[in-house]
Order: structure tokens, then C-alpha cells, then sequence
């Protein structure tokens, strides 16, 4: 069961990676949805003593909601808009994909200097829900479309309920249904902002927003 | 007794096997499209054939070009000593994984040089495209060995590619080897990086820096990149499971089962663009990166 974690964690972080290398907006929604799955199949596998029916409830919760409502609504909106490509990032994608091994690189090191419990320093979770928080970060950064920085803020937020995972296995169940409905609402708004901005300016770029004036 | 079988087996594995390879390859991928394709003894036959022939060199070509087959078959042929197939390596100490990169190295070094020196711009261009990808390839390369030497705790190949223990391989080690698959693929010119079998396109790498090779310096460059190919996939093998490798036969079998995987790989998609090329080997040092990274930790 540990390896079997371990390796799922591993595959959450290389999701996050191929992402940050990929230039198709639909690759980028799957990607986005399978990693939502494998979060959801985490809090299963990793070690704990025994089932709680919460933590059946909040990983089915976030196996439908992560892995297939976000990305429906995602998908919905760039076949409203007619956009398949994210084609001119601010950072390219072979530089993007060194950033991320960097990024990789500091969240292990910051994950073993941050002081926490001996127990869970040394498991796998800390350091790779850091890397996947940067990794999201980073993509909504560099990408000027506004599904790319979408998908970016969905690569964030799982990084913080990875996190939340490793500190306390037993968290506040109504916190995390809270939490993911706030991400649902989020997307769903964003998904009618993107609507809005390709109808204003024909592309959903959004540094159109910057250059509004009063 | 144990001689008696050692001998011809090793024999067997480093002059038949290679060809081998690249026959089940070819005949997968007929078998995929429909076709009956050539027999799987088929490169066999044209290095035997290439053997007997005579060789013609340019005027314009000098030694470089007389040497490049000699000497980049003879590295690869050391670096077939250095490999453990089953068993331990003919020749085995610590560092030899270094000097199993470098002699790779120079096996590209001396073909690049000798494409070079035939003075023909197609053959220059193919040469500056092998060494372009070569510079993506060869970190991700050293990289994966890293990881193993720290993961195994020794620099020797027997050594790195044998500590794999349990069910389920460590996960540096899965992406190690992850990493090796693309580079397997790209340092033998298979398909997602080069295809083999476009001869004379603008495209293609491997195969535009030996168009002015004949006879036997042909048949020995062909013979050194089928045995590359054989010994990165033994290294492969050993990675997912050192217990596939422990006896001749087991080896020959999953010998024969990469090559099918490989031709399905090749089956199932086409060549990448060129220019997409070196992100694909990117991610290759990448994944062997975060592989080193977890093997640190």
C-alpha cells in the first residue's frame, strides 16, 4: 500500500509536469481531470486504520467533482469560444518544463527544512503537494489564456488539499465539501467570464483585461 | 559446465540477438498494417551480404571516413563487455557506467565525424541534427545512471541494475526507467524521434550520416547500432525486473517482447515534427531529474 501511494503521488506531480508542457487545451483539461482522480483515490490507498464513511464521501466527492463536472464545464466553455491551442506563453514550453524540475527540486528541499512532524516529513506527501502548488502557480503565470490560468488555479488548489492531507488525515469533513464547493463555483464562474471576454475582444487573452480603461 | 554454456550463449546474445531484434521489430509493424513484411533474419542477411562486398570510398573523403565504422562498432562492441546480460558482465569494476556514457559518446563522435568529412551538405546537416539531439539526450542519459548509482549505492552497471527487489520497483526507479524508454528510442533512431525507414527525406537523423558508407563499413555500422539497441533494452529490462535477466533464455524471451512492444510503439504513432523533437527529450531529462531527485531524498 505504501509503494502503491508512493507511486500515485509521483504520477499526481508527473500530471502537473506534462500539463506544464502541453500545448493543447483539451490535453491540458484530461490531464487536469485525471489527476483530480487520483487525488480522489489517494486519501483510499494512503495508510490509515481502517474506512471512515467521511472519507468515502469526500473522495467520491472529489472523484466526480475533479474528475469529471470541472472538467465538463472546462470543456464546454473553450468549444463555446472555438480555442484549441494556448499559442504564445509568456514562457515557452521546454523552458516551463526545466522551471518545473527546478520547482520539483526546492519543494523537496523546503519540505524537508519546514518543521513538522518526524512522521510526516519523510513521507512523500509534503514535497509533492509543494511542487504541484508551485507547478500550478507557475502555469498561471506564464500562460496568458484564460482556461490555461483556469486549469492552473485547479493545479493549485489540489496542491493545498494535498497539503491539507498530509497535515491532518482526520480533516474537518465540512471544511473540504466547503472547500470543493467553493472550487466548483469558481470554475463555473469562470467559465461564463471566459464566454464574456471572447465575445469583448475575440480571444481570450487576458491581458486584454490590463488595458482597460475607466 | 557452466563455461560450456556461458560461452555460446553470450555468443549467441551479441551476434544473432541484435539482428533479431530489429527483424521482430520490422515484422510487427508489417503485422500491424497488414502486410507480411520481410523475414525476421532479414538484417541478418544484408550484414552478411554487406560483408562480402567491397567498399567504395569518395576522393574527397579521407581517414576520418575509413575510421568511423571501425571505431564506433569497437566502442560499442566494449560497451557490450560492460553490460551484465545474465549474470555478471565480462569485464565489471566501479565507474564502468560512466565509461559505458562515454563510450557511447565516442561511438557518436567518430560517425559524426566521418558524415562530416565526406564534405556533402546533407550528410553535414545530419550530422549537426545527431549531435543537436545527442547534447538532450545524453544528460537524461546520465541522469537515469545517477539515480540508479544512488539508489544501488555503486557506480558498477551490475551493480545498478540489479537492486530492484519487491512487487512494485521504488518509484525513482519507474521513472528512471521512463526515462531510458524515450532515450532507448531516440539513441537508436526509432520512431517518435526518427524514422528508420525513410531513406533519403529531408527528416530523418541517424540514417543521413551513413548514406556514403558501402560494404563492410556499412554492415558494421548497421551491426553497432542493432547491438546499441540490444544492450540499452537488456539495461531496460533489468530496470523493470532484474529477474527477467537471470538466465539466457528468459532474456532472449523478453528480448523478443521489447522488440514487439517497440514495433507497437512505432505501429502506433508517427514521427514527431523536428522541431518538437527536443521537448520530447526534455521531458526525458526531466523525468529522469525528478527521478534523481527522489533517490536523494
Amino acid at each position: 500500500m505504501q509503494e502503491l501511494s508512493q507511486i500515485l503521488l509521483v504520477l499526481i506531480a508527473l500530471f502537473s509536469f506534462y500539463a506544464l508542457g502541453n500545448s493543447s487545451l483539451i490535453g491540458c483539461i484530461r490531464i487536469i481531470a485525471l489527476q483530480g482522480m487520483c487525488l480522489g483515490l489517494l486519501p483510499l490507498i494512503i495508510d490509515r486504520q481502517g474506512f471512515g464513511m467521511q472519507i468515502i464521501l469526500i473522495a467520491s466527492g472529489m472523484f466526480i467533482l475533479k474528475g469529471f463536472l470541472i472538467p465538463r464545464i472546462l470543456s464546454y466553455a473553450i468549444r463555446e469560444v472555438k480555442i484549441r491551442r494556448e499559442m504564445e506563453p509568456l514562457i515557452g514550453y521546454n523552458a516551463s518544463l526545466l522551471i518545473g524540475v527546478f520547482l520539483i527540486g526546492i519543494s523537496f528541499i523546503l519540505a524537508s527544512r519546514l518543521p513538522l512532524p518526524e512522521n510526516i516529513r519523510t513521507s512523500l506527501l509534503v514535497p509533492v503537494s509543494l511542487s504541484v502548488l508551485m507547478m500550478g502557480m507557475l502555469m498561471m503565470i506564464v500562460r496568458v489564456k484564460a482556461v490555461t490560468q483556469v486549469i492552473g488555479y485547479l493545479m493549485f488548489e489540489n496542491g493545498i488539499y494535498l497539503f491539507g492531507l498530509a497535515i491532518s488525515y482526520q480533516a474537518p469533513w465540512l471544511i473540504e465539501m466547503g472547500v470543493l464547493l467553493d472550487v466548483f463555483v469558481a470554475v463555473f464562474v469562470m467559465g461564463i467570464v471566459i464566454n464574456h471576454i471572447a465575445r469583448a475582444f475575440d480571444s481570450i487573452n487576458t491581458e486584454n483585461l490590463t488595458n482597460l480603461g475607466d | 559446465m557452466e563455461t560450456l554454456i556461458f560461452a555460446p550463449a553470450i555468443l549467441f546474445l551479441l551476434l544473432l540477438m541484435p539482428s533479431l531484434m530489429l527483424g521482430l521489430i520490422a515484422k510487427t509493424k508489417a503485422f500491424v498494417s497488414g502486410r507480411r513484411g520481410p523475414p525476421v533474419f532479414q538484417p541478418l542477411h544484408d550484414i552478411l551480404k554487406l560483408l562480402g562486398k567491397g567498399a567504395v570510398y569518395s576522393e574527397t573523403s579521407g581517414w576520418a571516413f575509413r575510421l568511423g565504422p571501425v571505431l564506433s562498432l569497437s566502442a560499442v562492441l566494449m560497451a557490450a563487455s560492460l553490460v551484465p546480460l545474465f549474470g555478471a558482465p565480462l569485464i565489471s569494476f566501479n565507474g564502468d557506467a560512466i565509461l559505458f556514457i562515454y563510450l557511447l559518446a565516442l561511438g557518436r563522435f567518430v560517425t559524426i565525424l566521418a558524415a562530416l568529412d565526406t564534405g556533402s551538405s546533407f550528410e553535414g546537416m545530419g550530422a549537426s541534427r545527431e549531435a543537436a539531439f545527442s547534447s538532450y539526450a545524453e544528460p537524461a542519459l546520465i541522469l537515469v545512471f545517477a539515480s540508479l548509482a544512488i539508489h544501488s549505492g555503486s557506480l558498477s552497471l551490475s551493480q545498478m541494475f540489479s537492486s530492484g527487489q519487491g512487487i512494485l520497483p521504488a518509484p525513482s526507479v519507474l521513472l528512471a526507467a521512463s526515462g531510458l524508454l524515450i532515450v532507448l528510442l531516440a539513441e537508436n533512431s526509432r520512431i517518435p524521434v526518427d524514422d528508420p525507414n525513410t531513406h533519403l527525406e529531408l527528416t530523418m537523423i541517424h540514417e543521413v550520416m551513413v548514406l556514403d558508407h558501402s560494404g563492410p563499413d556499412l554492415a558494421f555500422i548497421l551491426y553497432g547500432a542493432q547491438l546499441k539497441l540490444m544492450l540499452m533494452g537488456v539495461l531496460w529490462i533489468r530496470l523493470l525486473s532484474p529477474s527477467l535477466a537471470s538466465n539466457a533464455f528468459l532474456l532472449t524471451l523478453s528480448l523478443c517482447g521489447l522488440a514487439i512492444f517497440i514495433g507497437a510503439i512505432e505501429s502506433s504513432m508517427a514521427r514527431l515534427r523536428l522541431i518538437r523533437v527536443p521537448q520530447l527529450l526534455i521531458a526525458a531529462v526531466c523525468l529522469a531529474a525528478f527521478g534523481l531527485i527522489l533517490a536523494v531524498r
